[in-house]
């Protein structure tokens, strides 16, 4: 029985040996070649020609870019985005590494807890958004149940304020996804790492210090480099929270390209700012990348 | 790292076996208990919990209790109405176009990804290095930028509001993570198995069915799990691909009855709540699975 298909099959074995495995790949290559590698080369184009969205497409030259680059918005639009960047991992980051440590112990209630912990990652932005639309009214919300006086603010009306909602709330969305990937990585190291620290007399911040921090680099690169690309599409949740608003306080580039082409109509400017948002999103894990080689090389040593 | 330990047991891997069951008692003995993390824990708990507390509780008051009762105590007669309000809104239409489009979009994703994982791990010649470089460039664009040529394809193939139009850039936007995680898992398996599975006279293909797919099992549910979630809470596609009430799927008719409703908070939170049952649902059924899923698939 066996010795059948042995001797059919021995010719194609080594066929497949010397690694013409390409064709396996050829279905999922065809969905991300036609859906997501040539519209980034097709928004390239688009950036130079005019589009309504619904008539010809005609060729713009420079145009979009030229008047891109004199409306004010372009600059505020890429500050924002960047600043929501910014400020989403650095109080993400360290939160989530915090409590990504805390729910990795074995404690009873911590496990109860990180349960909990998880409920956010359920739901939709637009779910988390409308949420907290209504929690932060300033008649019937938050504010008025506690009783509390400072908390009665125009969260939402005040450029500020608006700006410290939608990190709070992108925060709220989104620590729960970095915290299970932290846990995961906390779970990895070596209890033999511990036990010689605490014989060495080493107390709990050094020993998170020295061998928790050091041991998660990896995982911090990766939870980085997730937080950096993901808070870039940040669109969905402003959109329906601030709707970039007020002004342009929140309007962060992807939805400034949402609203230059599918409200102005002007699909020509709206891919130039697509061609931005690719461009810095590349750079972005460019850097990453080059920041985690060098850190993947020295890990080995300082992890001791 | 330890999940080369964990897989030729797969079916069952989640994220703690790796752990030696005697430490938490061990370490436990002669620490005493962090006081400050557990503070820390709770107030975050507040955090998470009190927003949920108060959509659940408000959307249960009628549209008079919302505008004089504490907005933070239970209303004293809870209804069910605003719910029902939603239901006759056409949510159950929603819901199964939701439904429709993650299953349309997950189950071919994971398959073509299972594949594309299979040949970039298993092939060696230079086109497939070319192809895993290209799928690991897909990572880092961020899948806003490439929206208006996705609505212009999806035009002119004349899919404009149809479901299909939200799968097929799903599936493509799901490629490249899930080729990563699966090829990591995959590497992990010794070469022995496959050389045995040859010397048996298997090809590649049963060898990828058999001996791969079950033994890779907790990636597969760790990619279908994430990519279930993100299209299952997809906004952008929807938003300008599709046009009708029809083929509207739920984060969109959130925003919709935002619009419908008006001043009726207690409504649009109704439909909230609705809307994130059949996540809770899956949540608490397959909990373990879920989770350890996510960290054994992001941890590595």
């Amino acid at each position: 029985m066996t010795l059948v298909p042995r001797a059919i099959k021995r010719p194609r074995k080594t066929f497949a040996k010397t690694g013409s495995l390409a064709w396996l790949t050829f279905p999922a290559l065809l969905f991300f070649l036609t859906f997501a590698a040539l519209p980034l080369l097709g928004v390239v184009v688009l950036s130079f020609m005019n589009w309504d969205g619904i008539g010809a497409i005609t060729w713009a030259g420079l145009t979009n870019w030229i008047s891109l680059l004199q409306d004010p918005v372009t600059g505020s639009s890429l500050w924002i985005t960047i600043l929501v960047v910014l400020l989403s991992v650095l109080v993400q980051g360290p939160i989530s590494l915090l409590l990504g440590v805390f729910s990795a112990g074995r404690q009873k209630y911590r496990a109860v807890l990180s349960v909990l912990y998880f409920i956010p990652l359920l739901l939709s932005s637009a779910a988390v958004a409308i949420a907290f639309l209504s929690l932060l009214d300033p008649n019937f919300g938050l504010s008025a149940g506690l009783g509390l006086p400072f908390l009665k603010q125009n969260w939402l009306g005040e450029p500020g304020l608006a700006m410290g909602v939608v990190i709070f709330v992108l925060a709220w969305q989104h620590i729960p996804f970095h915290t299970l990937i932290y846990q995961g990585g906390v779970r990895q190291i070596p209890a033999s790492l511990y036990e010689a620290a605490e014989l060495d007399g080493a107390n709990r911040i050094q020993q998170f210090f020295q061998i928790t921090l050091p041991q998660l680099k990896y995982t911090v690169i990766t939870s980085t480099t997730l937080l950096v690309v993901g808070s870039l599409t940040y669109f969905d949740l402003i959109f329906v929270l601030t709707g970039g608003g007020p002004g342009y306080a929140t309007r962060v580039l992807p939805l400034q390209m949402y609203l230059t082409g599918f409200r102005s109509n002007d699909m020509g400017a709206a891919s130039a700012y697509g061609v931005i948002l690719a461009f810095l999103g590349l750079t972005l894990a460019l850097i990453l990348q080059r920041l985690g080689g060098k850190s993947r090389q020295s890990s080995q040593l300082e992890g001791q | 790292m330890n999940s080369i330990a964990m897989l030729p047991t797969a079916p069952r891997v989640t994220a703690e076996p790796a752990q030696p069951p005697a430490r938490p008692k061990r370490r436990k003995s002669f620490r005493r208990p962090n006081l400050l993390g557990g503070l820390a824990g709770w107030i975050w708990l507040a955090i998470i919990i009190v927003p949920l507390y108060y959509v659940l509780i408000t959307s249960m008051k009628n549209q008079a209790d919302y505008f004089t009762t504490n907005p933070l105590l239970p209303a004293g007669n809870p209804t069910l109405d605003n719910y029902a309000l939603v239901l006759q809104n056409d949510f159950v239409l929603y819901f199964v176009n939701s439904l429709l489009v993650t299953v349309g979009s997950v189950v071919p994703a994971v398959i073509v990804s299972f594949m594309a994982a299979y040949g970039v791990t298993r092939g060696t010649t230079r086109v497939v290095g070319g192809i895993n470089t290209l799928f690991l460039l897909g990572l880092s664009i961020p899948l806003q930028a490439t929206i208006i040529p996705v609505y212009w394809l999806i035009v002119r193939l004349n899919l404009y509001d149809n479901l299909i139009a939200l799968m097929l850039p799903s599936i493509a936007f799901a490629i490249p993570v899930s080729v990563l995680i699966l090829s990591n898992f995959m590497r992990d398996i010794p070469k022995e198995l496959f050389e045995s599975m040859r010397l048996d006279g298997c090809t590649e293909w049963t060898i990828m069915w058999r001996l791969v797919f079950p033994l890779i099992r907790p990636a597969i549910t760790t990619i279908a799990v994430y990519n279930a979630l993100n299209v299952w809470n997809g906004f952008l596609f929807p938003l300008i691909l599709t046009q009708s009430p029809e083929k509207r799927v739920l984060p969109l008719s959130l925003w919709a009855y935002q619009d419908e409703f008006t001043v009726n908070t207690p409504a649009i939170l109704a439909a909230v709540v609705l809307s994130a049952i059949p996540l809770v649902a899956v949540y608490i059924l397959g909990r373990r699975q879920l989770v350890s899923g996510l960290t054994g698939g992001f941890s590595k």
